[in-house]
């Protein structure tokens, strides 16, 4: 039995004025798998990340999630069950980071504007249920202690958790992380893979993830897609991937 | 910043730990300051009475703008002339329609804030500075309108039109003194609904607007729609205030101001008060309309100094002293007063500490 296919990715080219940044790139994500892609600075990681939350709209291909919906915009895909990380964090800077969490559960709630304004009632019970799936969270990431700070004065391993969290908060089927450990030390970065596999395995989240260590994602990954300028040069396990020689030659050039 | 609370001070629900007052003293602080502003009539003079009057329809005005520039983040410079549009609705729905005040202010709210959403529709596609100028196109064609057409209605060249005394049963609301609890009671009102608005779903939805556009709309917020609903309270709230404002000066048109003068000054009182936070609009009212007064104050001094420059002397004060203030906030304060409330009340909690 092969595995249902939660999203497609069927010869993506994008292309910003000259400059062709994805070349039909093609490949699967597998529910309950992470995936991982990674490439050297300029692959078009990012640009493929920003295609499937529908930042971006390539010229050519198509992406379908779970076999029929088409990504073409960003309003629709929270709606579908996709939720991602920024490489240079977008959370919400003035709100807390229990605000930033509740910020997420916004289509999850039914409250109107009025039921906002009046509080007490609807509005009121809607925000203590979904205070409890969010502390939920909070615990779980162990940001307890910085519940009710404003995010922008966190430190930056700790924004990088709050941010997690947010898109946790969703409850995406598709969890989309861009750098999770850009710029962290090792222990940060420990720490964070040790998040990640925690999600894949209590929550039974499918993770893409884009990194730039390659340690890192070997460890954590289950297939890999390396790009490079653009195209896909490799595709598979971290084995296969480690010993492929176009990867190889990616990442540490051709011996003369 | 965390929250600092004193020791002992526990929450035991969720709800327990949202709600806007906590502790006892908490409630006894409110009790004692609406009683303090809903006995002025009996205590202060005709001048204390009509500013109080003045600052609570001001309050609501610049609540509206907090809204929209506050936790939304879109710029606006049409407050004044959705005050007209509320003034005028009220005024005519009174006077026409024979219905009472009561029900004329609701109704003027939702005409202000039904002409502010078509605005709105128009100017929000377009962002930031640009948005600016689209939203001045509104403080330019309303007060237009409202001298150049449906002049037997609207007044024409003569720039007003009156606005009934309010009337309930027996009471009658034609003083400052009697019509100050009207405009108390409705400013109770829109603050309790705005507090509630910044704590749940909707206020969240603006913030995100504000500080992230982009991760918003991955997040499911839909740009657009909650732009034009900021943008409909902001319009709503003017009107609200533009009808009080209407009916206690019985008069309401271009003549009693309502111009781009005004939208900028509201702008001003926000961002002196503090945007994006509930107490702004409180604080940077008061502050600017206590200025006025001293300046106008100061002006007369001036004035009775120097005759032969009194008359320039008297006009000239207002504008400098605002001026002054704001570029003194701006290089100092920029997030405003209720931020420099927050560290005053972080640093009596840590004390001795702090410093």
């Amino acid at each position: 039995m092969t595995p249902e296919r939660i999203l497609q990715v069927e010869e993506v080219t994008l292309a910003f004025g000259g400059t062709t940044v994805l070349d039909r790139v093609e490949f699967d994500v597998r529910a309950g798998e992470i995936r991982a892609i990674i490439g050297p600075n300029g692959a078009g990681k990012t640009s493929m990340l920003n295609c499937i939350s529908g930042f971006y709209r390539p010229q050519q291909g198509r992406l379908l999630f779970e076999g029929g919906h088409e990504l073409t915009g960003a309003s629709r895909v929270a709606q579908l069950g996709i939720a991602r990380t920024f490489q240079n964090i977008g959370l919400y800077t003035h709100l807390s980071a229990l605000e930033n969490l509740m910020a997420a559960r916004h289509i999850h709630m039914r409250q109107n504007m009025l039921d906002s304004a009046l509080y007490w009632g609807r509005a009121r019970a809607e925000e203590v249920r979904h205070r409890a799936v969010v502390e939920e969270l909070i615990d779980f990431l162990e940001i307890a202690h910085i519940r009710k700070s404003v995010v922008g004065a966190l430190p930056y391993g700790l924004r990088k958790r709050v941010e997690l969290g947010r898109a946790l908060a969703l409850e995406p089927k598709l969890l989309l992380l861009d750098e999770p450990m850009a710029g962290m030390n090792t222990e940060e970065k420990e720490d964070m893979a040790r998040f990640i596999l925690d999600i894949h395995a209590r929550r039974g989240a499918t993770i893409v993830l884009v990194e730039h260590d390659m340690t890192l994602v070997m460890d954590i990954a289950d297939r890999i897609v390396v790009l490079d300028f653009g195209t896909k040069i490799a595709d598979g396990s971290p084995d296969e991937v480690r010993r492929d020689p176009e990867v190889i030659r990616a990442y540490l050039g051709e011996a003369d | 910043m965390a929250v600092l609370r004193p020791a002992g001070d526990f929450d035991r629900s969720y709800k327990q730990d949202m709600a806007l007052l906590r502790r006892p003293w908490h409630y006894w602080l409110l009790g004692v300051s609406l009683l303090a502003a809903f006995t002025v009539p009996l205590w202060g003079n005709a001048y204390v009475i009509a500013t109080v009057n003045q600052v609570a329809y001001t309050i609501i005005v610049v609540q509206g703008l907090n809204v929209l520039t506050g936790y939304t983040g879109q710029i606006s410079l049409s407050q004044a002339a959705f005050m007209l549009v509320g003034g005028y609705a009220s005024a005519l729905i009174v006077t026409h329609a024979g219905l009472s005040f009561f029900i004329a202010l609701p109704l003027a709210a939702l005409v202000a804030g039904g002409v502010g959403l078509l605005f709105g529709l128009t100017s929000l596609r377009v962002k930031g500075f640009y948005l600016v100028f689209a939203t001045l196109a509104a403080q330019f064609i309303i007060p237009w309108m409202s001298r150049h057409t449906f002049k037997a209605y609207l007044g024409g060249s003569n720039g007003a039109i009156e606005a009934p005394v309010p009337r309930l049963g027996g009471l009658y609301f034609g003083e400052a003194s009697n019509f100050v609890y009207i405009s108390l009671i409705v400013l109770v009102i829109t603050t309790v609904l705005l507090y509630n608005i910044s704590r749940t779903r909707l206020g969240r939805a603006f913030v995100s607007v504000r500080d992230n556009d982009l991760a918003a709309e991955l997040l499911g917020v839909n740009l657009f729609t909650y732009k034009l609903r900021a943008f409909f309270i902001a319009a709503l709230l003017a009107g609200v205030a533009g009808a009080l404002k209407a009916h206690s000066q019985r008069g309401v048109g271009t003549e009693f101001g309502y111009g781009l003068n005004e939208s900028i000054i509201y702008l001003g009182m926000l961002v002196i008060g503090g945007l994006g936070t509930n107490l702004g609009p409180f604080l940077g009212v008061a502050f600017i309309i206590l200025l006025e007064d001293l300046s106008d104050l100061l002006g007369g001094v001036l004035a009775a100094a120097l005759p032969e420059l009194s008359g320039q002397l008297l006009t000239s004060f207002r504008p400098i002293f605002f001026g002054i203030a704001l570029i003194l906030f701006l290089i100092y304060e920029p997030r405003g007063l209720a931020h420099r409330w927050q560290l005053l009340k972080a640093g009596w909690r840590l004390r001795p500490f702090s410093r």
